[in-house]
């Protein structure tokens, strides 16, 4: 609830230059936090797909012996649920956070590689709609997200189904690791002065660790995937037992890349919730160094614990031993974690804002992820749970407790600085309290379901087992999920043009990006800054502030107040914010349209491979085209 | 007078208070109400898996407690107040925050050491009194072998064992991933093609444990049951003895039908293609399962219908209604050759 309302923003007025409004303007951008925008848009949209497969599966399993989906299409509702919330959903909102923040964060005009941001950006788009494709074909993937061999090979999956999987997860791999080593890059060297590592904001740390965990683990599933490609198109034998092949092969692959790939998919939601808790609590994070040092040690140990998915396929009981232990370390780390998060409300002022509820609901629901994690490490017991609704539950508490609530957190931190505008608390509220009643209600009872025999990836359940009100108690709380989420996406689109005014610093927060207008100007900033602190907004010294573009002039401050408490101020735009990088002398990269048409072409690709061979040479040679193309793109715009 | 909202929130805290109680409770009871539940123990490999599991449990839910509890303690007492002062800046502890590393170190060698010895204990060679059975899991049924009865008895679906002796499943595929779970015989273990895997175990008590496949199979996956039988030692020699056996002969029967001698023709020549009947001439077909003592089974169609004739004519009219993408071919026999073949198959004891 906001004391005032405000003029909207006049837009600022484009750079001066070809494509510079409308729709080309989106289409040939290289500007990271209009990328991040799109990804953001599209991501959430995938997250609202994603949310439907999962409410079809749950409406499917409200009573035992329903038949609302066939086994076929659950099967497919299931697979699709986790592919789309993983590689289409939580990941690129992730990358949304990367994309827009972290040159913000450490004082940068932009990413490392632009154009090369674009194209990441353009390929997921369109890796994300070639799999959706998939039902217009009446065949998405269908065999689990993970697509254990051999049920995967042309002799069990003869349909288009794996095909789908196959190409498409390449497709996003592409993206996955040509944006991984962009923020690599970027954040190595593209600093501004003083912005030492160990002064970098959490968030950017934590991208840092992450792009290094993404760009390696990537690589690894695009072995296995192409293994598996070469078996259904090639007639290679990588996973027909048939031909001597050992299924195993897969499993280990798979999780060489998918164990990392929980990671990917926490650590950055660590970076968000280490931003958003010291902010409202009004301390600094507790333990900067050790939480830095645990999250490299997470990624570290990541590479070590893929077995843990795998004790029930009978490795025997060194490896199974090993990988116990592993698994069971990384909890020390993350219990670090925990306790400094702990630490840092510890004496602190905290203001409940729907920021600061996600992120201290973040901490309570990962940790009984955390626990329930452990209780699977333990290998002996991991094999009556594995496999079953209980471990559906823990994967819940840790990728919708973890990852989605950290990312709803992160949104309403970050959307005043993006959009300009402050999302509706009262909304947040209401959006919060539904997605946490919701969900506890929708997974709690899974841990049981699991423990008194209720297997995963199962269409149905028979009468009499005792798994009917459970069932029923998970329907009723993912439809309250259902509802928060729609509140939500009503919410960040009528904020979009009807929201209070934010300014540069609604919440008083301490790193970079908030020293600057809301919503940024194109060239981020003026002057690039020299950075003398961890917090510079908290403990700047004047010579910094002086070289913070924004409109400081008191008379125009009112307070920001959420439930009549004062959490910022709003301020103007100030008519700096409205200069263009061209009035300034600022040079920026120019738009450009080759990273759409080489996504196009890279997808026309792996499309022929489903239509027809020609359609694949055509791609191949558009691809081609297109990248000498791109090499020799003038850099700039020619002033 | 309480003010209202007082009384609200009161009635809030009880409202919610009574939710969460209904949300952990509805998880209690025993196997009278969840057949399939791995909370009951019932074997030795079961038992230890359960001790570990009650050691995890209770340290994860007293961790787990304590954060809980420190976390509201921080919520309510170190909540914003207006006009109170700006937080100390505080930066870390270092004493806290070795603190807070040791204390988990700790916990986890105390799961650890158990742990390790657990995985050992449980994955321990089996002694040679044991008890082999041959377990074949295929699309979406499950064959069980028994090398002691001559290696002639094969049965589908329903696995019997005596108590008190160890048994040891040597366990593996004939198609694609599978993964045996017989949740009070103790965990799972996968069936893999190209691979034999094993499990060790000792039934304790007699009685009908439930269990399914548990690794994600294509189609029926959820369809795919099976029953452990634990017999005395002496039913268990009777079972196998008679399960040796080859299958009745109907002409012997006491008062031999008409309609289960022309059942018989049918089965031994039509089903004949992928199903054995010992004793028959139908000794070829291996791709289904084994129904020389199909009468003696209680279920069918791997464990989800009763074994009686209304369900194996539906059963055998079209078994894909019943079981999505199920293998088994469509016969083409009409309803009155579909009861022959009823009629012979009970006859199979």
């Amino acid at each position: 609830m906001t004391t005032t309302t405000l003029a909207p923003p006049e837009a600022a007025p484009a750079t001066p230059g070809k494509y510079e409004t409308g729709v080309m303007s989106w289409v040939t951008t290289v500007d990271h936090k209009r990328i991040g925008i799109m990804y953001g848009i599209v991501s959430f949209f995938f997250f609202l797909v994603g949310g439907l497969e999962a409410l079809l599966v749950r409406v499917q399993l409200a009573v035992p012996g329903n038949d609302v989906l066939s086994a076929e299409l659950y099967n497919q509702m299931f697979t699709m649920h986790a592919v789309t919330m993983i590689f289409l959903a939580l990941m690129p909102l992730t990358a949304a956070f990367f994309n827009y923040l972290v040159p913000l964060q450490i004082g940068a005009r932009d990413v490392a590689f632009p154009r090369l941001n674009a194209l990441s950006f353009w390929i997921f788009l369109f890796g994300g709609i070639f799999l959706n494709i998939s039902w217009l074909a009446q065949a998405a993937p269908n065999a689990g997200w993970f697509a254990y061999a051999n049920i995967t090979t042309p002799q069990y999956s003869p349909g288009l189904n794996i095909d789908f999987y196959v190409l498409g997860l390449q497709i996003l791999g592409i993206s996955s690791i040509i944006s991984a080593i962009n923020f690599i890059v970027t954040i190595i060297n593209m600093r501004a002065p003083g912005m030492r590592l160990m002064r970098m904001p959490i968030f950017t740390w934590m991208t840092l660790i992450t792009a290094v965990m993404l760009a390696t683990a990537m690589a690894v599933l695009t072995i296995a995937l192409t293994q598996l490609m070469f078996d259904r198109f090639f007639a290679t034998a990588f996973y027909d037992v048939s031909k001597g092949a050992d299924p195993l092969l897969w499993q280990h692959l798979f999780w060489m890349f998918g164990h990392p790939e929980v990671y990917i998919l926490i650590l950055p939601i660590f970076g968000i919730i280490s931003e958003v808790i010291p902010t409202f609590a009004r301390k600094p994070l507790f333990g900067y160094n050790v939480m830095i040092f645990s999250g490299i040690l997470i990624g570290w140990l990541g590479w070590g614990v893929w077995s843990h998915h795998m004790f029930a396929t009978g490795l025997g009981p060194i490896a199974d031993s090993f990988f116990a232990i592993s698994t069971m370390l990384i909890a020390i780390p993350t219990g670090i974690k925990i306790f400094n998060w702990l630490g840092t409300l510890w004496d602190g002022a905290i203001h409940y804002t729907t920021a600061m509820l996600f992120a201290i609901s973040f901490i309570a629901m990962f940790t009984i992820g955390g626990i329930s994690g452990i209780m699977h490490a333990a290998a002996p017991a991991d094999l009556q749970q594995t496999d079953t609704y209980f471990v559906v539950a823990h994967i819940h508490y840790v990728f919708f407790g973890g990852t989605a609530l950290g990312l709803f957190a992160g949104i309403y931190y970050w959307y005043p600085k993006v959009f300009g505008r402050l999302l509706d608390e009262k909304m947040g509220y209401a959006h919060f309290w539904l997605t946490l009643i919701g969900m506890n209600l929708t997974f709690f009872p899974m841990h049981f379901l699991g423990l008194h025999g209720m297997p995963r990836r199962t269409f149905t359940y028979a009468d009499g087992l005792g798994f009917n009100s459970m069932n029923m108690m998970a329907t009723i709380g993912s439809f309250l999920i259902g509802l928060g989420a729609l509140i939500l996406a009503y919410n960040l689109f009528t904020a979009w043009k009807k929201g209070a005014i934010a300014g540069p610093n609604p919440w008083g927060a301490a790193t970079l990006e908030w020293s600057m207008p809301s919503p940024p100007p194109a060239y981020n900033f003026r002057e690039v800054p020299v950075v003398h602190s961890r917090l510079p907004l908290w403990e700047g010294n004047p010579q910094f502030e002086a070289a913070i573009p924004k409109g400081k002039r008191a008379e125009d401050t009112e307070s920001v107040t959420i439930g009549g408490k004062t959490v910022g101020h709003l301020e103007y735009p100030d008519d700096e914010s409205k200069m263009s990088a061209h009035d300034l002398g600022i040079h920026l990269p120019p738009p450009s349209l080759l990273p759409i048409l080489m996504a196009f072409a890279i997808s026309v690709f792996f499309g022929g491979f489903i239509l027809h061979w020609g359609l694949a040479m055509a791609g191949f040679v558009m691809l081609f085209v297109c990248t000498f193309l791109f090499a020799f793109e003038p850099g700039h715009s020619g002033h | 007078m309480i003010p209202r909202v007082v009384e609200n929130r009161a009635a809030w805290t009880a409202r919610i208070v009574t939710g969460l109680g209904m949300v952990l409770l509805a998880g209690c009871g025993g196997v009278e109400q969840f057949p399939q539940t791995s909370l009951e123990p019932k074997s030795d490999y079961a038992i230890a898996i359960d001790n570990l599991w009650n050691l995890t449990l209770w340290l994860g839910v007293g961790v787990g407690g304590i954060v809980f509890a420190i976390l509201a303690y921080i919520m309510v007492r170190f909540r914003y107040r207006e006009g109170a002062p700006e937080p100390k800046q505080v930066h870390g502890n270092t004493r806290l925050e070795l603190a807070w590393t040791l204390v988990p170190a700790i916990l986890i060698a105390i799961i650890t050491v158990p742990t390790v010895q657990t995985i050992f204990a449980t994955q321990a060679d089996a002694p040679p009194n044991a008890l082999v059975v041959n377990v074949t899991g295929y699309q979406w049924w499950w064959e069980f072998s028994y090398p002691a009865g001559g290696d002639t008895v094969v049965t589908a679906n329903e696995i019997h064992v005596p108590v008190g002796r160890p048994v040891h499943l040597r366990i593996t595929s004939g198609d694609v991933l599978h993964s045996f779970w017989i949740p009070q015989m103790g965990g799972k273990r996968d069936l893999i093609p190209g691979r034999i895997n094993h499990i060790v175990f000792t039934p304790l008590e007699e009685g009908v444990y439930l269990g399914q496949c548990a690794e994600f199979c294509g189609d029926s996956h959820a369809l795919m049951k099976m029953r452990l039988i634990a017999h005395t030692p002496a039913e268990f020699q009777e079972w196998l003895a008679n399960e040796a056996e080859p299958a009745v002969d109907p002409e012997r029967l006491a008062s031999p039908d008409s309609a289960i001698l022309l059942g018989k023709q049918i089965a031994t020549t039509t089903c004949a293609a992928c199903h054995t009947i010992r004793g028959t001439t139908a000794t070829f077909g291996k791709t289904g399962p084994d129904l020389t003592h199909l009468a003696r089974r209680s279920t069918i169609a791997a464990g989800i219908l009763e074994n009686n004739a209304e369900n194996l004519s539906a059963w055998i009219d079209d078994p894909q209604a019943i079981k999505p993408g199920a293998l088994m071919i469509d016969t083409g026999l009409s309803e009155q050759e579909i009861a022959y073949v009823v009629a012979y198959l009970q006859t199979l004891y």
